[in-house]
């Protein structure tokens, strides 16, 4: 098992963002989290993080550390790639002391060569484009070996190419780790290459479960608007 | 019959005030929360002596130019007023002591605070603040480090340490400046004013000005680092974040500068 959410609620304001959803993602499978903007997809990811505290449900992990993979990197802009991807295990207090100098230059080295970008240890993020950071923020999450990794729409302001490049390396990570991820996205390109199974939310509530062929077939109202990105339907924008 | 008061300006009024004193509570609160978090973490303490170094160059190396040229010249001001005046009235002989115990006891502090604060606090708040706003602090919650213990210990440090140095500094300079203001427009002679100088300082006024110093660059430090971690809202949050940083910092140190007046010179 990777991760089971049962029952999960939250609220803000006495507004139900997050309505009683669950969900349950293997070991080296990605489900993927759709819907509109505002329909709570973020706030999954946060709860699962422990980034916010939740009302009640359970979250059930097989253990080991949670990674989570920002929409807009969140690399540490004061600190160059090397720091950056590092930073867990020299600040963290049950990690750092833990390895040599050495140890980290070759651990930082590995996972840059597995995000495709060997030797940019000395720049700085704002040296790089917007593809660059955010798999130097890949290479970041997966630094501590993580059990499961959160990715906060991925693809956000890529460009097609970037965006491709983006998720081949979301299915590469998961076949490398073997982590249960979880993928926040709007994107039909996101959900075709990455997926093994999809959630579906409207109002904090799931409204589809199944596989990527299965949204793709239409089968339900939810699922037809959404592919079909129109505005009729019964999902309605504020 | 029922009144409705929620137009009456007597109502706008009172609603204004209500949120300003929440507002005040709660920020004061947030100040204390993460005063106590931050020396519960020195227990734990995990920061390079480069970070502390780093910080203490911002704090102490970045902001002397500005924090001496706004010393100096408000003591050269104020010689220039007072020197003229006291030499008149045959009182020459004690314009240095006037001029020492004024710049060590209150504007030495005072004004360095004032320029630490425009300076350095500001851009603490602001750049944690922005951290938060881009979700630098989620990474590093995420990554299971703590941000009060990562951000707050080498800058809280820093500012307590360096601003003793700077306000020694400063107030070194001002004595000067008012000695070269004192000789220029009143003529007086700079063996006494610095005789006079020696002659109005004590240890105690060393002492007390250098435990005011460590408070000042404790308190300026801390409260703009708790403000920048309560910005939100992107942009504006930053700027919101930054001017509470600087008007807490302001009343924080004047508040300590009259519990100092009052407790030693009183």
């Amino acid at each position: 098992m990777g991760i089971e959410v049962r029952n999960l609620t939250k609220s803000f304001d006495n507004k139900k963002i997050i309505d009683n959803i669950s969900f349950k993602v293997e070991e080296g499978k990605i489900l993927s989290i759709v819907g509109f903007s505002g329909s709570g997809k973020s706030t999954v990811l946060k709860l699962i993080s422990g980034l916010i505290e939740k009302d009640s449900g359970e979250i059930i992990t097989t253990g080991g550390d949670v990674a989570m993979v920002f929409q807009y990197s969140a690399l540490f802009d004061s600190l160059n790639v090397f720091d950056n991807i590092s930073f867990a295990l020299q600040e963290r207090k049950d990690l750092r002391k833990k390895y040599t100098r050495k140890e980290l230059e070759k651990i930082v080295a590995e996972k840059l060569e597995l995000v495709g970008l060997s030797g940019i240890e000395d720049k700085f993020p704002s040296e790089l484009s917007g593809g660059m950071q955010k798999r130097v923020s890949f290479a970041r999450a997966i630094v501590t070996e993580p059990k499961i990794i959160l990715y906060d729409e991925p693809t956000a302001g890529l460009d097609p190419i970037s965006s491709t490049l983006i998720e081949d390396y979301i299915v590469r990570l998961k076949n490398e780790t073997n982590a249960a991820s979880i993928v926040v996205t709007h994107q039909m390109s996101t959900i075709r290459r990455t997926a093994d199974s999809v959630l579906m939310l409207y109002n904090g509530k799931a409204v589809f479960e199944g596989s990527p062929d299965e949204l793709c077939e239409q089968n339900t109202e939810y699922t037809k608007q959404f592919v079909n990105a129109t505005i009729d339907g019964p999902m309605k924008m504020i | 019959m029922r009144v409705d008061f929620s137009n009456t300006y007597t109502y706008k009024i009172y609603c204004l005030l209500a949120t300003q004193v929440e507002d005040f509570i709660s920020t004061l609160g947030i100040i204390v929360t993460y005063g106590i978090e931050f020396l519960k973490g020195l227990k734990n303490f995990n920061t390079t002596f480069k970070e502390i170094i780093e910080q203490c160059s911002r704090f102490g190396v970045s902001s002397l130019p500005i924090t001496l040229s706004i010393v100096g010249m408000t003591s050269i001001i104020i010689s220039m007023q007072v020197a003229g005046e006291m030499v008149k009235q045959g009182g020459g002989n004690f314009v240095g002591m006037l001029m020492a115990i004024l710049t060590v006891r209150e504007e030495g502090a005072i004004m360095a605070g004032f320029a630490i604060i425009s300076m350095i606090g500001s851009s603490l708040a602001s750049e944690i603040a922005t951290m938060k706003v881009t979700e630098q602090l989620d990474a590093i919650k995420v990554l299971k480090v703590n941000p009060v213990q990562y951000l707050f210990t080498p800058r809280i440090i820093a500012g307590t340490l360096m601003m003793p140095f700077v306000v020694i500094l400063a107030s070194a300079f001002g004595i000067l400046g008012g000695a070269l203001a004192a000789n220029i427009t009143s003529d007086l002679s700079y063996k006494a004013y610095f005789d006079s100088v020696w002659f109005g300082l004590s240890m105690k006024d060393m002492n007390v000005c250098i435990l005011k110093s460590l408070s000042f660059g404790f308190a300026i430090s801390l409260i703009s680092c708790s403000c920048g971690m309560i910005a939100k809202d992107g942009a504006k949050g930053v700027g919101i974040a930054t001017t509470k940083a600087v008007v807490w910092s302001f009343v924080a140190i004047v508040v300590i500068d009259l519990i100092f007046a009052a407790a030693f010179f009183y």
